[in-house]
């Protein structure tokens, strides 16, 4: 992949950081991402990008998993080996709940986790370029990338006059893992409500 | 104004002090960087001690069989079913504050869910040991996995409790790793990124997965917390369900019960709530998070534990009533004779549980004494003791004079290496903790941070009376909005 360069700016206040990703939204840059220390509300909302539909994956590997039980157990206890237990019936759902249950929850959340660090390219071992290391800490992290509608100078200051407290640029190679959810954004709309 | 959420001014601090973002960061992280203290170091040898002593204990058992814990063809089930159902019980409250305060938007559980759900996976892990060595032929556990093999295939019995109960801890494990893992990942990236040596830079370089904070993944890990949190409420209600199911499912007097399930959930999160104290009010002094881990949230988890301790008493009694009026002589016999005569071999079991899980939470209606430390460190111990007892009653006082005066037993008591392998899950719950407060951060950083400029103490008091009015009128306008 390519290398490319990156505003970098810092903001310590979300105060400060909503209403400057407003104003970079309207001047048309396109931020690439805004890394935060913790999960701050709004903030995909400001940014505009869609809601995830993580749930959804975790609802179909759900019902795969009580498909999975409810097959598997009836295949053994009515052709695989059917077994007399007492001259009870050989497909006692009732008694299938408990598996079936749990085996459903067992695959959605195996599956949600698994979907979840696939989508985030995130694996023991993961290398990845971290723009700033205080983005885990106490720092707000807005990364904007350099296009040729915003050169480096103009979008420093504007992230100057916004009110971030630190800047710097950076050069990145965006690789496999680096994501591309700037393409999820819309342009900003005028009748946008809130922040 | 980002007005990220509204809390009352009447509602307590959850965060003491003046702290800021970095501050949080600095007192959570500082333990697991600084060189362990002394009082680590005694912990922890005595914990693996203990570990050891239990390994030989079990070494005893596999080598002889479990006659070895004096178990008998009347009590097969003694102190290590006692154990097993003990230890589970204690692993649900992790998943309580973790899932069920979640979706109850209860703000307190950041401070104590992430010791809470290590302490869960570790509860499991000893639990887990029981039955397993329980089996005789240990090396034989695989036999209770349905896979294919060359026997037939022979298929495990499905529609029996023990399997269910195979699969029920079997996932209850793994969806507690799971949700406690995916928590810690922000967290370890936070370490990462603050590492000064080689190794902690490859070690949380390594266990925090390439974590970045992006916002695609902070929103990806909020919704993966509320499902996981979702699904993680009938589960462990489920969980504790089963292994109340091993007995109802069974025709033995005393067990064969219909109130189990609830009474068995309501045991066990009470339980797990005195646990969860016993290990939190030892951690913030430990420490230092006294901040983080306030006499509020102490406070709150015994609310819980007098509310649940009520729901057990109910039962208890409940139970009682009906065995006598159900008109079922055997069901009768075993609640009159083998548990309230208190002269009756076990009677002092049955009292013990009486009073340490009915009576003595009673005391917690009072707010002086909901807030005392050391008060609720006694009382934590002393329902655990409890809860043990009961597992006890359950188990063996229903089982030692069952149907047939022939095969009444003799007083079964266990010998050292029962004993001796309750102590080693011990060794090995507290050599998991001790690693676990080391080396991960025993509080969740982020969420706190979520919470900080809501309910730390110093940004409550700092509201102004016009952003309040403010915060106000935002809060009525979104509760008309949602109407």
């Amino acid at each position: 992949m390519s290398v490319k360069k990156f505003v970098v700016g810092c903001f310590d206040d979300e105060k400060v950081l909503f209403p400057a990703i407003k104003n970079v939204r309207r001047a048309g840059y396109k931020i690439h991402d805004v890394y935060t220390p913790f999960p701050v509300h709004g903030l995909d909302h400001a940014l505009g990008i869609r809601e995830t539909s993580l749930h959804a994956a975790g609802f179909i590997f759900g019902i795969t998993g009580t498909a999975t039980a409810l097959g598997f157990m009836g295949w053994i206890f009515t052709s695989d080996w059917p077994m007399d237990i007492g001259g009870k019936p050989h497909f006692p759902l009732p008694a299938f709940i408990p598996i079936t249950f749990e085996t459903t929850v067992l695959f959605a959340s195996v599956g949600m986790v698994l979907t979840f660090c696939y989508l985030c390219q995130m694996m023991p071992g993961v290398k990845k370029h971290h723009f700033h290391l205080r983005a885990t800490d106490d720092l707000f992290v807005m990364v904007i990338e350099c296009t040729e509608k915003a050169n480096e100078t103009e979008v420093t200051s504007f992230l100057q006059n916004n009110g971030a407290i630190e800047i710097n640029v950076q050069e990145a190679e965006t690789g496999w893992w680096f994501g591309r959810y700037d393409k999820q954004q819309k342009l900003y709309r005028h009748e946008e409500v809130g922040y | 104004m980002s007005l990220l959420k509204y809390e009352s001014q009447l509602r307590e601090p959850l965060v003491d002090g003046d702290k800021d973002y970095h501050q949080v960061t600095e007192d959570i992280c500082r333990p697991i960087e600084a060189r362990p203290t002394m009082l680590w170091y005694i912990g922890f040898t005595i914990s693996v001690l203990l570990l050891l002593f239990g390994i030989y204990s079990v070494y005893r058992e596999v080598t002889y069989g479990t006659g070895e814990w004096n178990l008998n063809k009347t009590v097969g089930w003694g102190w290590d079913i006692t154990n097993f159902v003990w230890w589970i019980g204690i692993g649900h409250a992790g998943t309580l504050i973790s899932a069920i305060l979640l979706l109850f938007r209860q703000g307190w559980r950041t401070g104590v869910n992430r010791a809470a759900e290590a302490m869960t996976i570790f509860a499991v892990i000893c639990a887990a040991q029981f039955p397993l060595f329980h089996m005789g032929r240990v090396w034989m556990f695989f036999f209770v996995m349905p896979y294919p093999n060359s026997r037939g295939p022979v298929w495990p019995n499905f529609a029996s409790p023990l399997m269910w109960d195979v699969f029920a801890v079997s996932t209850y494990f793994t969806v507690s790793l799971l949700f406690w893992y995916s928590g810690l990942l922000p967290d370890l990236a936070t370490l990462r990124d603050r590492a000064r040596t080689k190794f902690r830079k490859m070690f949380y370089g390594f266990t925090s997965f390439g974590w970045s904070g992006s916002t695609k993944h902070w929103q990806r890990h909020e919704s993966l917390s509320l499902v996981l949190a979702g699904i993680s409420t009938p589960l462990v209600l489920s969980v504790h369900t089963i292994v109340s199911f091993d007995f109802a499912t069974s025709v033995v007097p005393g067990w064969h019960t219909t109130i189990f399930p609830p009474y068995f959930v309501a045991g066990a999160i009470f339980s797990g709530f005195a646990m969860v104290q016993s290990l939190l009010i030892i951690t913030r002094k430990v420490l230092n998070l006294e901040d983080y881990i306030t006499v509020g949230h102490i406070e709150a988890m015994n609310k819980v534990i007098v509310l649940t301790g009520s729901i057990v008493g109910c039962a208890y009694l409940t139970e009682l009533f009906v065995a006598w009026y159900g008109q079922n002589q055997y069901e009768w016999w075993a609640f009159r004779q083998n548990r309230l005569n208190l002269f009756s071999p076990y009677g002092w079991a049955y009292y013990g549980m009486m009073f340490c899980n009915v009576v003595s939470p009673q005391l917690f209606w009072s707010r002086k004494l909901r807030r005392n430390i050391a008060f609720t460190f006694f009382m934590s111990v002393l329902i655990n003791v409890g809860m043990w007892f009961e597992r006890f009653v359950i188990i063996v006082t229903s089982i030692y004079r069952e149907y047939l005066p022939s095969a009444w037993s003799t007083y079964y008591s266990p010998t050292i290496w029962e004993v001796g392998f309750y102590l080693g899950t011990f060794g090995l719950f507290f050599t998991c903790y001790f690693l676990f407060a080391k080396f991960f951060p025993v509080i969740a950083v982020a969420e706190i941070k979520a919470i900080l400029k809501t309910s730390g103490e110093n940004y409550k008091a700092k509201m102004t009376e016009t952003e309040k009015m403010d915060a106000d009128k935002f809060y009525i306008e979104e509760v008309e909005r949602a109407h």
